[in-house]
C-alpha cells in the first residue's frame, strides 16, 4: 500500500441487522485511519457479537487496517471485499492466527528460590574463574618450557597499546593529581607553619599508593575495556571457537601476551604517574615560595627505595589482575553484539573493584612485614 | 502517458578510494515489479543496493526512487518522509539486540505512526507470523537462528507497508523450504499490495522464480553486463558471462 494519507475519512459504523450486528468500515483504511480508529473499533467488538464485517465500502485497506477489523471482529465473516482487499485481509488473518498473543508467564518472587538462584551464580561464577585461572597458570608453565607458545609479535603490539599510547593519558593525570595534593594538603598544613612537609605527604601517598592504583584505573579503564571487547567480539563471532578446533591454543595466544604486557607494562605507568604527580607538586610548592631543592631534600630525606620498590611491585600485580579480569570478561561473552558491552563493563567494574581490593590486601601486608 | 517508474537509476557511478565498483549503470523500476539485480560475488551488488538508498555516495549519476531524488532531498522532513515509504532487510537481519523481535518490528511504527501501543503490538506480531516467526516474538536477535534472524529482518522492513522493498540477500543461507517460502511470500505481497521489490540475490532458483526483470553486473565490466527477464536471458543471451552464470558454469 502507498501510505496514503487519511483524506478520504475513513469511518466505522455499526449497525444491527437480523443475523446480529454488523461494523462497516468505509474509505481508505490505512495506518493513519487506524490510528485514529482503533479505539472506536474495539469499544464496537467489545463483548463479541458482531457476525459481519461489510467492506462494500472499503476502497483500500493495508495491513494495519486489517488487523484491526480482525481484533475488533475475529469471528466476524466478510463480506462485499474487493479482490485485493480481500487478499489482505485473508493475509493478515493467516498471519495472526500464526501469531498467538503472548501470555505472560507469571513468576511470584521467592526470595529462597532468589538467594538460591544467586548463590548458584556466584559459584559457577567463581568456578569458572578458577578454571580459567588454572588454565592460564598451566599455559603459562608449558610457555615456559616452549617459548614459541608465546608470539613475541603479539607481545609487542599489546606492549605499545597498553604502554605507549597510554603514556600521554597518565602523565596527564598524574600532573593534574599532583597539582590537587599539593594545593589541598598546604591549606590544613600551613595552619600549622607545616608547609614544608607537603613534599613528604604528596611524594609517599603518590610513591606507596596513588601511583600505582590510579595507573591501574587508567589500565582498567583503557585496556582492561579494549581486552574484553577485543576477544568478546572474537567469542561471539565463534573466532575462538576456530582456533580451539585448529588446535591452536587459545590461551597461548590470547591470554598470555595480554598479560605479560599488562604486568611489564604497569609498573612502567606507575612510575610515570609518581614522576609527573610530583613534577606538579613541585610547582605548586614553587608557587608557595618553597624551591624545587627544597621539595628535593624532603624528598630524599623521606621517601626510601622500598617505598618505590613496593609500589612498583603493587602496579605490576594490579596489571596481571586487571589483564586476567579483562581476557575472563571477553572470552566467556555471551552471543550478540550486547554481549560484548557486558563484557566490556564487567572488565572495568571487575578490574577496578578488584586493585582497590588487592590494595587494601597490600596496605596490611606491607604493614605487617613493617614496609 | 506511462506510469512514473517507482525507480529511475541514471548513469549511476560508485568509486572507493578512487577505484570504481561500477559505472553506466541505468535501468527502471516499474510499479508492483520483482527487479533482481544479480551477479557474481564481489561485483557490487549489494553497493549498488546502498547506493540506491543513499547510504553510499555517488560518484556520478542520479537516482530517482518513487519520483524523488534522496540525494537532493531539500530538508529532512523530505528524506524522512521518503525513507518512511521504502523498507530495507539488510544481509544480516540487522536487528537491534537489545529488542525482542517484536519490539524490532514495532520501532518504526512508533516512529512512524500514531498507532496506539496495543495496534503496534498486534501489527507487529501479524507481520512476524506473516514469515512464520508468530511464536519467537518474545526472542532475542541473539536467542535465533541467521535464518530467523532474515525473516525477522523482512518484517520489520515490512512494518509501514511501504511500496518499494529492498531485499539484500535473502535466501542466502536458508534453507530450501524456508527460501522457497520467503519466495512465495515475496510473490505474494507484490500481487496483492502492488509493493514493488528491488531483491539482491546470486541465487538462481530464486531469481527464477520471483524476478520479473533483472539486471546483472559483472565485476570485470565493472558494470551492467545484461537487462531483461531472466528466464529469457537464460535461453537466449548470448554474453558468455551471463550463459555461465545460468547455466551455473565455471567462467
Amino acid at each position: 500500500m502507498d501510505g496514503r494519507p487519511d483524506q478520504a475519512g475513513a469511518r466505522l459504523a455499526l449497525r444491527e441487522e437480523e443475523g446480529g450486528r454488523v461494523l462497516a468500515a468505509l474509505g481508505w483504511l490505512d495506518m493513519a485511519a487506524t490510528a485514529r480508529l482503533w479505539p472506536e473499533a474495539l469499544r464496537a467488538g467489545r463483548g463479541g457479537g458482531i457476525a459481519v464485517l461489510d467492506l462494500s465500502g472499503l476502497e483500500s485497506l493495508d495491513s494495519a487496517g486489517a488487523v484491526m477489523l480482525l481484533t475488533a471482529a475475529p469471528e466476524a465473516e466478510p463480506r462485499g471485499a474487493s479482490e485485493p482487499v480481500a487478499a489482505v485481509l485473508a493475509r493478515m488473518r493467516r498471519a495472526l492466527a500464526a501469531a498467538p498473543a503472548p501470555v505472560k508467564p507469571r513468576t511470584p518472587f521467592h526470595p529462597i528460590t532468589a538467594i538460591g538462584r544467586a548463590t548458584v551464580g556466584v559459584l559457577r561464577d567463581a568456578r569458572s574463574a578458577v578454571a580459567f585461572i588454572g588454565e592460564t597458570a598451566v599455559t603459562a608453565l608449558r610457555a615456559m618450557a616452549r617459548p614459541r607458545l608465546l608470539r613475541l609479535s603479539e607481545v609487542l603490539r599489546h606492549l605499545d597499546e597498553v604502554g605507549t599510547r597510554a603514556f600521554p593519558l597518565t602523565l596527564l593525570l598524574g600532573f593534574l593529581i599532583g597539582v590537587i595534593l599539593a594545593y589541598q594538603s598546604s591549606i590544613p598544613l600551613r595552619r600549622f607553619g607545616a608547609e614544608v612537609f607537603v613534599p613528604n605527604l604528596v611524594g609517599i601517598s603518590l610513591v606507596r599508593e596513588l601511583g600505582p592504583l590510579l595507573a591501574g584505573v587508567v589500565l582498567a579503564g583503557r585496556t582492561g575495556s579494549a581486552f574484553a571487547a577485543e576477544l568478546g567480539t572474537m567469542t561471539v563471532n565463534e573466532e575462538v571457537d576456530a582456533l580451539r578446533i585448529m588446535g591452536v591454543d587459545a590461551t597461548a595466544m590470547l591470554v598470555l601476551p595480554r598479560l605479560l604486557a599488562a604486568t611489564l607494562v604497569m609498573p612502567v605507568l606507575a612510575l610515570l604517574m609518581n614522576l609527573s604527580g610530583i613534577a606538579g607538586m613541585t610547582l605548586i610548592m614553587a608557587t608557595l615560595g618553597y624551591p624545587s631543592a627544597a621539595v628535593e631534600s624532603q624528598l630524599q630525606q623521606w621517601l626510601t627505595l622500598t617505598d618505590l620498590m613496593g609500589g612498583l611491585f603493587k602496579a605490576a600485580c594490579f596489571g596481571l589482575v586487571i589483564a586476567g579480569i579483562g581476557c575472563r570478561a571477553g572470552l566467556s561473552a555471551g552471543r550478540g553484539p550486547r554481549a560484548v558491552g557486558d563484557a566490556a563493563t564487567a572488565a572495568v567494574v571487575g578490574g577496578i573493584v578488584a586493585i582497590v581490593v588487592m590494595d587494601g590486601i597490600f596496605a596490611v601486608l606491607f604493614f605487617r612485614l613493617g614496609i | 502517458m506511462a506510469e512514473e517508474p517507482v525507480i529511475r537509476a541514471e548513469g549511476l557511478a560508485v568509486a572507493f578510494n578512487g577505484n570504481t565498483v561500477f559505472r553506466d549503470v541505468t535501468f527502471e523500476v516499474r510499479r508492483g515489479e520483482i527487479f533482481v539485480i544479480l551477479g557474481g560475488s564481489g561485483c557490487g551488488k549489494s553497493t549498488l543496493l546502498k547506493a540506491l538508498i543513499g547510504l553510499v555516495p555517488l560518484a556520478a549519476g542520479r537516482a530517482f526512487l518513487l519520483g524523488e531524488e534522496l540525494a537532493a532531498a531539500r530538508d529532512d522532513a523530505t528524506r524522512r518522509a521518503l525513507l518512511r515509504r521504502i523498507g530495507v532487510m539488510w544481509q544480516s537481519g540487522a536487528l537491534f539486540g537489545s529488542m525482542t523481535l517484536a519490539e524490532n518490528v514495532e520501532l518504526p511504527l512508533e516512529e512512524h505512526t500514531a498507532l496506539p501501543r496495543p495496534a503496534r503490538e498486534a501489527l507487529a506480531r501479524a507481520k512476524l507470523g506473516l514469515v512464520g516467526l508468530g511464536d519467537a516474538a518474545a526472542r532475542l536477535p541473539a536467542e535465533i537462528s541467521g535464518g530467523m534472524a532474515k525473516r525477522a529482518g523482512i518484517a520489520r522492513a515490512m512494518a509501514l507497508d511501504p511500496p518499494l522493498l529492498f531485499l539484500d540477500e535473502p535466501g542466502a543461507g536458508l534453507d530450501p523450504i524456508t527460501s522457497a517460502g520467503l519466495d512465495r511470500l515475496i510473490v505474494d505481497i507484490a500481487r496483492d499490495t502492488g509493493t514493488t521489490f528491488v531483491v539482491v540475490t546470486h541465487e538462481l532458483q530464486s531469481i527464477l522464480a520471483i524476478g520479473d526483470r533483472c539486471i546483472m553486473l559483472d565485476k570485470q565490466a565493472r558494470g551492467m553486463i545484461a537487462e531483461g527477464d531472466p528466464r529469457r536471458l537464460r535461453e537466449e543471451s548470448t554474453h558468455p558471462t551471463v550463459r555461465a552464470f545460468f547455466r551455473r558454469e565455471a567462467a
